[in-house]
């Protein structure tokens, strides 16, 4: 039964993973981007969550909203007044400079709220849980965010499928030159996918300050595990990001429970694994250009 | 240079399209200007130069053929008119405005649309998707997803299919249909007919004079003389980056255009 509270506990823990994976697979998607600074974005969020809801007195859930607005709008700022700066064919230039921008990142959070952790408090919900037996019981809060990041998921993939930018995101991760010339300013279409990708992992960033405490050194690792989703699940695809996510959940909770120093490891294992068996991912996108 | 009387080309034209002359109600003052006019084009990618002070201008309704061999700076020129490669403003001038310094996403909603050489249709969408895509800053006209099926019927039962599944001739139809979708006042076709076999070349451009009849200008680069001729109301022939030789297809002969083409 333990087991079995493990995956349970994996897959919700996954849908926190896939929150912060989601934007980053968008990114590279449409523009090639590989961003380092994804993980400490997201914490910008936290903190930014951190600043309103003291002042305007209301529950950090719903702190979400104002804050996806905010960094959304810092995410389209960012990408036409400086990344796309650094766009070319080679991917280096945009590496450096998401690399310079997290430690930049990094540093002003020290700066202004010191290396102490902070939390947010979201009320009772945080411990509240939903008792299924006696050794298994679903906290309301994981089960929160696996619903809010399957909702999530499910509009990016509505948008990509449905709507006229969506089919200008896709076209432009086929062929950025050819979108051009079907009329599609590919500078906004940046600035737009990182306000989108920077607004889903909002969520994620405060989703996490209500989960656990955080400082402003822990964006690297966050940057990673959503890595790990995205490779696992395979790129390009929305729904290979959740299930890469819920994998990468399974095997650190299985893996902390052997050990409590292995989850994390194990995490790693899974990774490096699906790296040697299928380096596309679980559920790449097969299509041969 | 060879100035092109709209009259006349009109006739010619009408000749060699078969088709109802679309110019009769549009450029009713013979003050028009050109459609399209190219002023010492010299354009190059980074210190490689492709192009010297290349000069040409299309009229509204008429379809020029830009032919000449390979490296002969066709597709340059071609960039050069759709923005992948920016000028001084007034190098390119669109319909009396001088774009030479606008992106190419924004020439497109002004009228004018390239269909790339090796059609680089978009591999992931749909054929139907790719027709959308097209559309994505159209201007109001003639051309819809219908309408484009109904001149390439192959497309129909595509519609549905990833284009990455597509045979070549079938990815030409749907970057040209995909290229109207924009409702383009100048189409800009690049090698048509490369890579594909004679008979599918032959069936692609059964569909120019009815893209013609919609008062579409057109200029069709080839390296293949006798398609791009065949269709076209005047020639300019391209030799490393110059203009060797221009003319209606009527006043040169198969000789001057094979030396122009050679450069013998």
């Amino acid at each position: 039964m333990a087991w079995v509270n493990d995956v349970i506990q994996g897959i919700l823990l996954g849908g926190l993973y896939a929150l912060f994976a989601a934007g980053l697979s968008l990114i590279f998607g449409v523009m090639r981007l590989v961003n380092l600074a994804h993980g400490d974005l997201s914490l910008l969020a936290a903190y930014a969550a951190l600043l309103i809801v003291g002042p305007l007195d209301i529950n950090p859930f719903l702190s979400v909203f104002l804050v996806m607005i905010l960094v959304a709008i810092f995410g389209y700022v960012l990408q036409r007044g400086f990344l796309n700066f650094a766009l070319e064919d080679d991917p280096m230039p945009t590496i450096l400079a998401t690399f310079g921008l997290s430690i930049v990142i990094q540093n002003l959070l020290l700066e202004v709220f010191s290396a102490n952790s902070m939390g947010l408090d979201a009320g009772a919900i945080e411990t509240q849980a939903l008792k299924i037996t006696d050794q298994i019981s679903i906290g309301w809060f994981p089960l929160i965010t696996l619903v809010t990041s399957v909702v999530v998921l499910f509009a990016l993939q509505l948008y990509l499928s449905r709507t006229r930018m969506g089919r200008a995101f896709r076209a432009t991760s086929d062929n950025q030159e050819a979108a051009q010339l079907m009329g599609i300013d590919n500078r906004h279409l940046y600035g737009l996918a990182m306000a989108i990708a920077l607004g889903i992992v909002a969520i994620a960033g405060v989703f996490l300050g209500i989960r656990t405490t955080f400082n402003p050194s822990v964006g690297p690792a966050r940057l990673i595990f959503a890595y790990e989703a995205v490779i696992i699940g395979g790129l390009g695809s929305v729904w290979g990001t959740l299930v890469g996510g819920m994998l990468l959940g399974v095997a650190q909770t299985i893996g902390a429970h052997l050990d409590p120093g292995w989850g994390v490891l194990a995490g790693h294992l899974l990774f490096l694994a699906v790296l040697v068996l299928r380096p596309r991912g679980l559920f790449a996108k097969q299509v041969q250009a | 240079m060879i100035h092109v009387d709209p009259a006349e080309a009109g006739t010619a034209a009408g000749v060699l399209n078969a088709s109802p002359d679309p110019r009769g109600g549009v450029q009713t003052s013979p003050m028009a200007g050109s459609l399209l006019e190219v002023e010492g084009a010299s354009t190059g990618y980074g210190s490689f130069q492709a192009l010297f002070d290349v000069s040409l201008r299309v009229d509204e309704g008429e379809t020029l053929a830009v032919i000449g061999a390979n490296g002969a700076g066709k597709s340059t020129l071609l960039k050069t008119i759709c923005g992948l490669l920016r000028t001084d403003d007034n190098t390119v001038r669109f319909d009396g405005r001088p774009i030479g310094s606008l992106p190419a996403h924004k020439r497109v909603g002004l009228g004018i649309s390239l269909v790339p050489e090796g059609r680089l249709v978009f591999p992931s969408l749909t054929v139907y998707e790719n027709l959308l895509v097209g559309g994505h800053s159209r201007r109001t006209g003639p051309w819809s997803v219908d309408k484009v099926r109904d001149l390439f019927p192959l497309l129909n039962r595509l519609m549905n299919k990833q284009a990455a599944h597509l045979s070549g001739g079938e990815q030409q139809a749907l970057a040209i249909g995909r290229g109207l979708m924009a409702n383009p006042r100048l189409l800009l076709l690049d090698e048509v007919s490369l890579g594909l076999a004679p008979i599918v070349v032959a069936e692609l451009y059964r569909a120019i004079p009815r893209i013609v009849a919609e008062g579409t200008t057109l200029i069709i680069v080839e390296q293949d003389i006798g398609q791009a001729v065949a269709v076209a109301d005047r020639i300019v022939c391209l030799l490393e980056g110059r203009v060797v030789l221009r003319g209606r297809p009527d006043e040169v002969t198969r000789e001057q255009i094979s030396a122009a083409y050679f450069g013998v």
